[in-house]
């Protein structure tokens, strides 16, 4: 792709600015906008979640029970999972996608924007109704994210908070991926042709449909939850002909598709940060787009590797070690395409590009944690150790979060105009690295050697790891303080950035000003 | 690249409030049921934001009417809507899906297996030895108590003839509105609105008659997947009979043209949906 500066001339009336005030904020249909209520939301909800992390955390200090008591530690291990993934990390996905999307396509706008407004303000109320979950009579749910039975039906008062908010959430999720679906199909400027798309917006494109998909399967599991429990139904029943093992397939049927929801947009941002701080082409690029979509295929049929112990037929498993592990062919692939494109490059190492390459070190660490428990035999006893916990967290934190940080720093002086402190997110960078690793790295060790995960309370012999990996969880939770503060203050002000922000940045975003107008692309860039 | 000169014009609609008061009314209905459910009053709330809901999407949904009208979107706007209405109804199929699925899994697993077929004998065998596995069942508790059963061939079968010719009118009506005779267009929709209202009664004195005969959400898992699939697409019948309706009042009043007439293709789309999976829930939940 071919990009050079666009001349852009308002040359009608339909063009406004923003509205004045704070109603600017409820009633805007701009891309930008919208793309920024997600991002600053979802921030706001990566602390809340990181609190309770830390609340988590500092009862496993040291064995014992010393600060809260086990139902309250339920209730946070259940409300950390839930704000982590539906509050804040998917809206940080979707933030991104709605500022770039539009930007990186040629488009005016997304194809839907009222919808679009809406699917963001659908947020912050059904975030308020799993929050205040927290102060009703029987606490917050807490039986685990996963919302297993007959374990949650025992909620009290927050039950059906809990299952209406992800209904919330689902809706939400589902229209803002029918308009990034739409605006992809329909929105694209001449020229722009589907393999000349940006990998951010091909990877954005496979986790909408993803969405789409099972989002709904999700609210069919929590509306039995809700008949079971109100209603009379035997879903989950053995009593009635129902099966509890029935929830665990619906569920993952949606959560192991939803774990790429979480990582293929990162794998876009990455794709996206490494070729120019190479200064390379991206390796690979027609080789990413389809171990994408085979990704995204096989992430259908391989949920029941969540559930290899509760007593499926010896078949059944068998097909999913062997589904689960034809992953990591397509995942590999990804890896060997940053790897090479890296390859004789001419490096720099600014700060987007350390959070990537951390990422591709981090997130393969967890891919390969994530292979030894595809292996069903010995899943057997890393099933629900800290071992998972591990896995899934370096997947999701210096993985996904770390993508989020990349993708912060590498477009915010587009975004804003201003150059964030490099010096400050260096050392963010490295201190965020440095913590992760020592707040999770243990929690492989204790998991092996036994230590089962959602418990308050553990044998003193993990009395050691413990008490490391809590300390680098505080350590990691400060360095994120930094973040913030970063953030904030390249907003406010900071150096002038150029309208290239980087010099081996290719795509169509660079062609805009930055802070880019309010209107971008209202007349259509051609793509040679 | 060059600056084009004759690329189209998009229609980004200015700002709104619609959405944000749709949240409103969203979050009131939900909460005011959240507080029935937990033994609360909750009624006024729930209708309160039912009304907000209902006045939201009226003004809203008239908003965009007024613009389709007054023709303020093109061909690129249209396709929009068209990929807009496209995957919300495959997100509608995924969630049949999930209770299509719930239907399969309990008649060729979980239930023989509780009947102590394959490698779950063990649960058959300590927990419920009696249990023979058949379909319909409530379970080897016996949950609900006994009950009867609706044949295929009552009211099910006269479901299934007017939803089929339900298909069929709403083709005519399109076929009407694509060679301009506004008078076959009305008749067309008229008649499937009345066909899908129809149903809708039937489907009521049907559900009457089951629970007559003890056939109640609550008659194990049989009468939770009975209940669940013909109660979730009742209420997409009834979303649907309210679009169509929604059409047929405006094919009234002269909108839409032989060429631009998405609202009613929409609309159509989703009715053929509502019938499709109709059809697999009288396969499968009445006859087989």
């Amino acid at each position: 792709m071919n990009a050079q500066a666009v001349e852009h001339v308002d040359h009608d009336d339909h063009h406004h600015g923003p509205a004045k005030g704070w109603m600017r904020w409820l009633t805007t249909t701009n891309h930008k906008d919208i793309g920024s209520l997600y991002l600053w939301f979802s921030l706001i909800m990566f602390f809340i979640g990181g609190i309770m992390a830390l609340v988590i955390r500092a009862e496993l200090f040291q064995p014992g029970l010393q600060l809260v008591d086990p139902g309250f530690f339920n209730q946070m291990t259940t409300m950390h999972a839930l704000v982590m993934i539906f509050l804040a990390l998917m809206p940080a996905f979707v933030g991104l996608a709605n500022w770039m999307i539009p930007i990186m396509i040629g488009a005016p706008d997304m194809a839907l924007p009222r919808m679009n407004n809406w699917s963001f303000w659908i947020l912050p109320f059904a975030s308020i109704m799993l929050l205040s979950t927290l102060f009703v009579d029987g606490g917050a749910p807490a039986g685990g994210w996963t919302m297993y039975p007959p374990l949650v039906l025992q909620t009290g008062a927050a039950f059906p908070m809990l299952i209406f908010a992800v209904h919330l959430l689902g809706i939400s999720s589902i229209m803002g991926s029918i308009n990034i679906i739409a605006t992809i199909m329909n929105m694209r400027a001449p020229g722009m042709t589907y393999m000349k798309m940006p990998l951010f917006v091909w990877t954005w494109f496979i986790t909408a449909y993803l969405l789409i998909a099972t989002m709904p399967v999700l609210a069919g599991a929590v509306t039995m939850l809700l008949t079971d429990k109100y209603f009379a139904t035997s879903f989950f029943s053995a009593a009635g002909g129902g099966d509890p093992v029935m929830f665990q397939h619906i569920f993952w049927f949606f959560g192991h598709p939803e774990v790429y929801i979480l990582i293929l947009p990162a794998f876009g941002i990455v794709s996206q940060i490494i070729p120019t701080f190479a200064r390379k082409q991206l390796f690979g690029y027609s080789s990413m787009v389809y171990a994408t979509a085979s990704i995204a295929f096989l992430s259908f049929i391989v949920w029941a590797h969540h559930m290899f112990t509760v007593g499926l037929p010896v078949s059944a498993e068998l097909f999913f070690m062997f589904a689960t592990m034809l992953i990591a062919v397509p995942t590999g692939v990804k890896v060997f395409n940053w790897v090479s494109t890296m390859w004789k490059g001419s490096m720099t190492f600014e700060t987007p590009m350390l959070f990537s390459i951390g990422f591709v070190i981090m997130f393969t660490i967890g891919g390969f944690s994530g292979l030894m428990l595809a292996l069903t035999p010995v899943d057997f006893q890393y099933h629900d150790t800290y071992f998972v916990v591990a896995h899934f967290h370096y997947v999701l934190v210096p993985g996904a979060i770390f993508s989020v940080m990349a993708a912060a720093y590498y477009w915010l002086p587009k975004w804003t105009g201003h150059m964030y402190d490099e010096k400050l997110g260096k050392f963010h960078f490295w201190m965020s690295t440095i913590f992760v690793n020592i707040l999770f790295f243990p929690q492989h060790f204790v998991g092996l050697a036994g230590m089962p995960r959602r418990i308050p309370d553990y044998a003193v012999q993990f009395a050691d790891f413990n008490a490391i990996s809590s300390i680098g969880a505080f350590g990691f939770g400060l360095s994120q303080l930094l973040f913030a503060y970063i953030m904030i203050k390249a907003v406010r002000s900071g150096k002038k950035a150029t309208d290239q922000v980087w010099d081996g940045a290719e795509g169509l975003e660079w062609t805009l000003s930055s802070p880019p107008p309010y209107h971008s692309f209202s007349t259509q860039p051609i793509v040679k | 690249m060059t600056t084009s000169t004759d690329t189209q014009h998009y229609f980004v609609p200015d700002t709104t409030i619609w959405p944000f008061l749709a949240s409103i009314g969203l979050t009131s209905l939900v909460w005011g049921f959240i507080q029935i459910l937990n033994g609360n009053s909750g009624k006024f709330m729930m209708i309160a934001g039912a009304m907000v809901l209902f006045f939201t999407f009226f003004r809203w949904f008239g908003e965009v009417v007024h613009e389709s009208e007054s023709n303020a979107y093109s061909g690129w706007e249209d396709k929009s809507f068209r990929l807009g209405m496209s995957w919300f109804i495959f997100s509608e199929v995924m969630f049949f899906a999930a209770f299509f699925g719930v239907l399969f899994y309990a008649r060729v697993l979980s239930v023989p297996w509780l009947g102590g077929a394959g490698e779950e004998y063990d649960t058959h065998k300590w927990l419920w030895d009696t249990y023979q596995a058949t379909w319909p069942t409530n379970g080897p508790g016996n949950v609900g108590g006994e009950f009867g059963l609706v044949a295929w061939s009552g009211l099910p079968l006269v479901n299934t003839l007017l939803l089929l010719s339900s298909g069929v009118t709403v083709t005519w009506a399109h076929h009407a509105l694509k060679h301009n005779n506004r008078q076959h267009l009305i008749w067309g929709l008229a008649a499937t609105v009345a066909l899908g209202t129809i149903f809708l009664i039937c489907q009521g004195v049907e559900y009457a008659h089951a629970y007559d005969i003890n056939l109640t959400l609550g008659s194990g898992i049989y009468g939770s997947t009975f209940f669940m699939l013909t109660g979730f697409h009742g209420m997409h019948v009834l979303l649907g009979t309210i679009m169509l309706f929604v059409v047929l009042l405006r094919s009234m009043r002269g909108h839409f043209t032989a060429k631009n007439h998405f609202a009613f293709e929409a609309a159509a789309w989703y009715w053929h949906f509502v019938d499709v999976v109709w059809l697999g829930l009288f396969i499968f939940v009445y006859i087989v």
